[in-house]
């Protein structure tokens, strides 16, 4: 019970920066960053998920773009796409009786009935569910090699088939996605008014990710996993349901990814084909790579910098070369991560055992 | 539909397929004696067309084309040198994200030297509206050279490793890398002379095709997945296979043409991959217990 609180011990505290942070950005009047902090926290949720399919279970993703593209895609064309026309279907009058369509007017005042986009949200996630599902069980049989590839081809069908849809805008993309109410006064959008509080959604939703993902590790899921990156045979021979584990994996990371892109299109109000493209992957697994693979925390702290850093435009017309050359000294000089796990443990082993003495 | 229309359909994607397959065996030449499929193996045909356009400004053609690969088998070589060499037994998902990387500089570098503009170089014989007739069939002179110069190759590498005592010590190399180490084989040369080879054959195919399908920075990342998609196809390693396999994807996404929007021209390729990787991983003209040995 004790080794679970000091396990929670980092979330509290993160809870608290973040809460300082936002004073001080205030007290500063730099309040205009909370708009890029909080793209990046959206960012930080793909990431971290994506570090338990890498870090832990050991599965390469090139794709992971393409999860975020689905859900983020799926939402802003359910939320905005006029369903009028077809409002007298027995179906869809049975979908408004249920409250599931929400009725307003665009810029130029046309009457527009859209799915209410907590719905719509909750089906892109769904969809994302059943499509990791399916490419899952084929791809995650494959190794090295063909995995990368494998996931980077279904990486750039989603992005050949977000650029070339017209339904999904080619290569404008979706505008005008409508703010996602959640409960009561509680909405992610981009308004001016609203960013304080969405900064704390932002926040609240990647705790809460980052919080399941902690217990997860340390479960018996989390030793299989660990048991299956170190010696894949091996884990199968002591019984560890190896395909299993990964497929589950798989989908969990793409649900974190599909939550991500559901949010920030409602938090941007809208989403574009850059975000499916296969550059945004590399980056991901870049991001990951230099958190220390298996290192939750480090994916998290490196996935808010870098992607604030490069929101923020820091780095220029040199964006993707910084990912790119991070990648390769990282995997040069340190494929373990810099910010190694047995590095942080130690410090927490010695944070742990001056309370154990103490008490 | 006319014969005339179908061979002509069939002449466009020999002229893709044969290039793919340049591509697919310089990713053979690299796996063999490495183990390492090499992302960057796209970067190497965006260098050598950029490169010639540039030389070509103020030398003569076959000169730029000269420099552009003698450049481009240099970087090949330095990307051994710099990056690869120096490490000890480097895990598949190492080498996968090094050479990612190595993609992304290349393809930003290129970015910075020569922008977002599409460039070609100009035809080798006549011009853009010049063309020969092969019994109602129109052929620009410039697939010919494609064809051409990309089968010659082909046909030069497989006697280079079948004649030449480099040829021979890099097949050791790359059939048992320790006995070749004992045999006075310096294993790691023939690493280094293995890219510089992919890079040159990339660099050639690069040039011969810039006039037809034009070169511009980011053409490498598409070019790679399809190269692999062939080399899949024809089986890891296989010379003969990546260019059956490169003929028959080129002749398929001709076709697709009629069924698809162009929009979809590349998810052809990768569905063929993907198809390919879940079916039958060893490829057309690989064997699978071959294949079952092979650490990915």
């Amino acid at each position: 019970m004790r080794r679970n609180v000091a396990g929670y011990l980092p979330v509290g505290l993160l809870a608290i920066l973040v809460f300082i942070l936002q004073v001080v950005l205030k007290t500063s009047g730099k309040e205009y960053f909370l708009t890029q902090i909080t793209m990046s926290v959206y960012y930080s949720i793909l990431i971290v998920g994506l570090c338990i399919l890498m870090g832990y279970a050991g599965q390469i993703s090139l794709g992971h773009a393409g999860f975020f593209a689905m859900g983020g895609y799926i939402t802003a064309v359910l939320t905005t796409f006029n369903l009028l026309p077809y409002a007298d279907l027995p179906v869809m009058k049975i979908m408004d009786m249920l409250g599931m369509f929400s009725r307003w007017q665009d810029l130029y005042g046309t009457d527009i009935m859209s799915v209410r986009p907590i719905y719509a949200g909750i089906f892109a996630v769904l969809f994302t569910i059943v499509a990791a599902y399916l490419i899952g069980i084929p791809v995650l049989k494959l190794k090295g090699h063909y995995l990368a590839m494998a996931t980077l081809g279904f990486g750039i069908i989603i992005y050949r088939v977000v650029l070339g849809t017209p339904l999904f805008g080619e290569a404008d993309g979706i505008s005008d996605v409508p703010p996602f109410g959640i409960i009561g006064p509680l909405r992610v959008s981009g308004d001016m008014s609203e960013r304080v509080m969405n900064y704390y959604i932002a926040w609240g939703l990647l705790l809460i990710g980052v919080l399941f993902l902690i217990n997860l590790v340390n479960s018996r899921v989390g030793r299989a996993l660990r048991a299956i990156h170190g010696a894949e045979d091996a884990a199968n021979a002591m019984g560890v349901d190896t395909s299993g584990y990964k497929l589950r994996t798989f989908i969990l990371s793409a649900v974190y990814a599909a939550v991500a892109g559901v949010f920030l299109t409602h938090y941007n109000g809208g989403i574009g084909p850059s975000e499916a493209s296969v550059m945004k992957s590399v980056r991901y697994v870049a991001i990951v790579a230099i958190g220390g693979m298996a290192n939750i925390w480090g994916a998290l702290v490196m996935g808010l910098g870098l992607n604030f850093l490069s929101l923020r435009g820091y780095f220029g017309s040199y964006d993707d070369a910084v990912f790119g050359g991070i990648l390769i000294v990282i995997m040069l000089f340190a494929p373990e991560g810099p910010l190694r796990r047995e590095f942080f443990s130690r410090i927490m082993g010695l944070v742990r055992g001056e309370k154990e003495a103490r008490g | 539909m006319s014969l005339e229309l179908l061979l002509q359909y069939i002449v466009a994607g020999l002229t893709y397929g044969i290039i793919y397959a340049i591509v697919a065996i310089g990713f053979n030449i690299i796996y063999n004696t490495t183990g390492i499929i090499n992302f960057a193996q796209g970067e190497f045909v965006m260098l050598g067309g950029m490169i010639a356009v540039s030389f070509n400004a103020f030398l003569p053609l076959p000169l730029a084309i000269l420099g552009a690969v003698i450049i481009t088998m240099i970087t090949g070589a330095l990307m051994d040198i710099i990056f690869i060499r120096w490490l000890r037994s480097p895990s598949v998902l190492r080498m996968i994200i090094i050479t990612i990387g190595l993609s992304i500089l290349i393809r930003e570098v290129a970015l910075h030297i020569w922008g977002e503009s599409v460039r070609a170089l100009p035809y080798f014989t006549g011009n853009e509206i010049t063309s020969l007739s092969f019994g109602g069939v129109r052929v620009s002179p410039q697939v010919l050279w494609t064809v051409g110069v990309c089968s010659v190759m082909v046909a030069g590498l497989s006697l280079f490793f079948r004649y030449t005592m480099v040829g021979r010590k890099m097949r050791a190399t790359s059939d048992n890398r320790n006995a070749a180490l004992l045999c006075g084989i310096s294993t790691g040369n023939m690493v280094t002379l293995s890219f510089v080879l992919s890079a040159g054959i990339g660099a050639v195919a690069g040039c011969v095709v810039s006039p037809i399908t034009y070169t511009q920075y980011n053409i490498g990342t598409g070019l790679a997945i399809k190269g692999f998609t062939v080399a899949i196809l024809g089986g890891l390693g296989s010379s003969v296979g990546a260019v059956v396999g490169g003929l028959i994807l080129g002749i398929l996404e001709s076709f697709s043409i009629w069924v698809l929007p162009a929009a979809y021209k590349d998810a052809i390729a990768i569905a063929i991959l993907l198809l390919i990787l879940f079916l039958k991983p060893s490829g057309l003209f690989g064997k699978s217990d071959v294949m079952a040995l092979k650490e990915f």
